[in-house]
């Protein structure tokens, strides 16, 4: 098993037309052959789009409801520009997409928060924006992150984090744990998926029997999510769990990259985070380099 | 992007927010007419910087009894005896570090009889997605403080992007400020127009502390502080003029012409690194080692050899630098990419100080042969352990 995304995800990549896209696309299709299925371009409809690298042919639509209409999509990856990246997922929104991945960096705040408030009203799952997206080993990649460093495993991985949860991953397939899935939520400060709601996944999904999280400075999401961990074992529901934080030596008041990552009026700082997250249970890694071997030193326990 | 309050007030000025009459200068030579030009008889003569703390603050140049960076003025003469002794002086508050910042102008003000300070700010929740109002009673001190030992004095009131500020919305804060009669008709007008100018000009800040009563019953925008979230800038042309390099340091404006997120800091290891969690995490782990990192630089997603070209150069003139770590992990970003980038920049600067590569992930192969086979001395490295360790050694020898 895993979450969100599995062999019958089938994808519909807006922006497919772009040099990012179609890099990303090709490097999905190469992936264990992930169901790609079409992309959308509001002016090249009926075009087709061929891989460069072995040739595979996928059909462009006028918009996200033809081409989930025609092709079955029950996903859609974004990577259009940040001007236009909050229009593709209101979009795919009104298309009922299920899950939409936006990997696109930079969208104006302003425009998330009306996004946002449309997707509390809607059917649709969104990850991200600034995210690396979701991948389950084996199965489907959506996004960027690496498919090489994956394999089949029992680990669930999740990060605010792109490059970090290429860490995680590429840790744990180290240590021989391997991977359920990885989702990377993204680093902005308002966006479709937080960490609790994909803990919750992995704490139903069987295959999954740990859980890695990777937060980092600003704002107050892993405490949340920490609380909701404290909370769901009470119930009896507790998988073991590695952490990281990232951020711990940034200096306040300066946003590190991530519109998100800001330690601000004292609050968001890294020490904080990693003492709730100890407080769940959460054994957090001092080092970015021994995410895997902190979780692979719990589980022998 | 950080704007001074003068700009901020002329900004909601054009929005109709009540904001006293003020001429900003740049000279002392500007601070006469500047003074005759606004009613009187009480003037308040305003350091323009980009931080807080202004009128606690201290000037390094002038005696431990002098005045601060917010300066009461009675008369004319009183405007520009102040002017010139705090312009091109260099101002030291809570927000400015040891090193403060030079005055290099200042905000002439008509002064206003206060009856109440309150604070106001505007933001954007990350808990609820929404802009919300947060307000205070306790208005003009700082409002960390409050936040602290009196959190229950904070009100916070979420807005409906949809909805817009509403009536009810208007009554929870006029209620938290305890505003009645014609402060609280002006608050009906004023919270829906601050909201108006966050959300149309794509602000990441707007705060208003204080926001006055005055003598008179009325509310008044006493000082103002507005940044934008620069994700958005790509729409606001007009707000380019404000931007006040004075404000910035050298390197991080050169790294801004490239879109390039840098935070220059005080150690000694220059790093160039793709994503900003795992930028933050190179810095936590050079310092876990014991050396400090000179820079938090993130290359960005699909970033062009020239954008890492032009990164190199901006670490290598950082005199500080003793030693380079480069730490990619490779989704969005390609390894040959950087690996081109970095021998570019390489050939035109030189390398004067040693150099760590650590490549993982999209194309790392071929990253890797293209700096096996460039004849650079790089030292390369298996993880970021590894990595960490050998920039440590190599600075500190």
């Amino acid at each position: 098993m895993s979450i969100l995304v599995n062999k019958d995800t089938k994808v519909l990549v807006q922006g497919l037309t772009g040099k990012t896209g179609t890099f990303h696309t090709e490097q999905a299709l190469a992936y264990f052959g992930t169901k790609m299925v079409g992309g959308t371009h509001p002016k090249k409809g009926g075009e087709v789009w061929s891989s460069g690298v072995d040739g595979t042919e996928l059909p462009i639509f006028a918009s996200v409801a033809e081409g989930k209409d025609k092709t079955g999509a029950n996903a859609s990856v974004i990577y259009v520009p940040p001007a236009g990246a909050a229009a593709a997922i209101e979009e795919a929104i009104d298309a009922e997409i299920e899950l939409i991945v936006c990997i696109t960096e930079g969208v104006p705040v302003m425009d998330m928060v009306r996004v946002k408030a449309k997707l509390e009203k809607s059917k649709s799952r969104l990850i991200g924006p600034n995210c690396p997206g979701v991948l389950t080993p084996e199965e489907c990649k959506i996004g960027i992150m690496p498919g090489s460093i994956f394999s089949k495993g029992s680990v669930g991985i999740v990060s605010r984090s792109g490059t970090l949860t290429y860490e995680a991953v590429f840790q744990t397939t180290n240590e021989g744990l391997g991977q359920t899935t990885a989702v990377g939520i993204g680093g902005d400060p308002v966006k479709g998926t937080e960490f609790i709601d994909v803990l919750e996944m992995f704490l139903a999904d069987e295959a999954t029997k740990s859980i890695i999280m990777i937060g980092e400075i600003g704002g107050s999401a892993e405490e949340e999510a920490a609380q909701f961990l404290i909370d769901e074992a009470k119930k009896g529901r507790k998988k073991p769990m590695a952490g990281f934080i990232a951020g711990r030596t940034a200096p306040p008041g300066r946003t590190m990259g991530h519109a998100g990552a800001v330690i601000s009026g004292g609050k968001g700082g890294a020490e904080e985070k990693i003492a709730a997250m100890e407080a769940a249970g959460i054994k957090v890694s001092a080092s970015p380099a021994r995410i895997g071997a902190t979780l692979a030193d719990v589980l022998k326990g | 992007m950080n704007i001074h309050e003068h700009q901020a007030k002329a900004l909601l000025k054009e929005y109709g927010a009540p904001v006293a009459s003020g001429v900003a200068i740049f000279s002392a030579d500007e601070a006469e007419a500047a003074a005759k030009s606004l009613p009187g008889p009480l003037y308040v003569v305003k350091s323009q910087i980009h931080a807080g703390g202004r009128g606690k603050g201290k000037f390094k140049e002038l005696g431990p009894d002098a005045k601060g960076g917010v300066r009461l003025a009675k008369s004319v003469e009183d405007v520009i005896a102040n002017a010139r002794e705090m312009l091109g002086n260099t101002l030291v508050t809570k927000q400015t570090g040891p090193a403060g910042k030079q005055v290099n102008r200042l905000y002439i003000e008509d002064g206003a009889d206060i009856a109440r300070e309150l604070y106001c700010s505007l933001l954007v929740d990350r808990a609820t997605s929404r802009v919300s109002f947060v307000v205070s009673t306790e208005g003009g001190m700082d409002i960390e403080a409050v936040a602290e030992h009196t959190p229950e004095k904070i009100i916070t009131v979420a807005i409906d992007p949809v909805a817009g500020v509403t009536a009810d919305d208007v009554a929870k804060i006029n209620a938290a400020l305890e505003l009645d009669g014609a402060a609280a008709e002006d608050g009906k007008t004023l919270f829906p127009i601050l909201y108006k100018a966050f959300t149309e000009k794509d602000m990441s800040l707007l705060e208003v502390n204080p926001l006055i009563v005055m003598t008179d019953g009325h509310l008044r925008v006493l000082d103002a502080k507005v940044s934008f979230d620069s994700n958005a800038g790509f729409r606001h042309e007009e707000l380019k003029p404000l931007r006040d390099l004075t404000e910035e340091d050298a390197k991080e404006i050169e790294a801004s012409k490239y879109d390039l997120a840098y935070v220059a800091l005080d150690g000694n290891i220059g790093c160039m690194v793709n994503g900003a969690g795992l930028a933050m995490s190179t810095m936590d782990i050079i310092k876990l080692y014991g050396a400090e990192p000179a820079n938090f630089l993130d290359v960005g997603g699909g970033a062009s050899k020239e954008k890492v070209t032009a990164a190199f150069k901006i670490i290598t003139a950082d005199p500080a630098v003793k030693g380079i770590l480069v730490n990619i992990f490779g989704g969005i970003m390609r390894c040959d990419v950087i690996a081109e980038g970095v021998i570019a920049a390489v050939k035109e600067v030189g390398l004067k100080v040693p150099l760590v590569v650590r490549l993982e992930g999209t194309r790392v192969k071929e990253g890797k042969e293209i700096l096996d086979n460039s004849g650079l001395d790089v030292i390369s490295a298996d993880d970021l352990d590894d990595a960490a360790q050998k920039i440590v050694k190599a600075v500190q020898g």
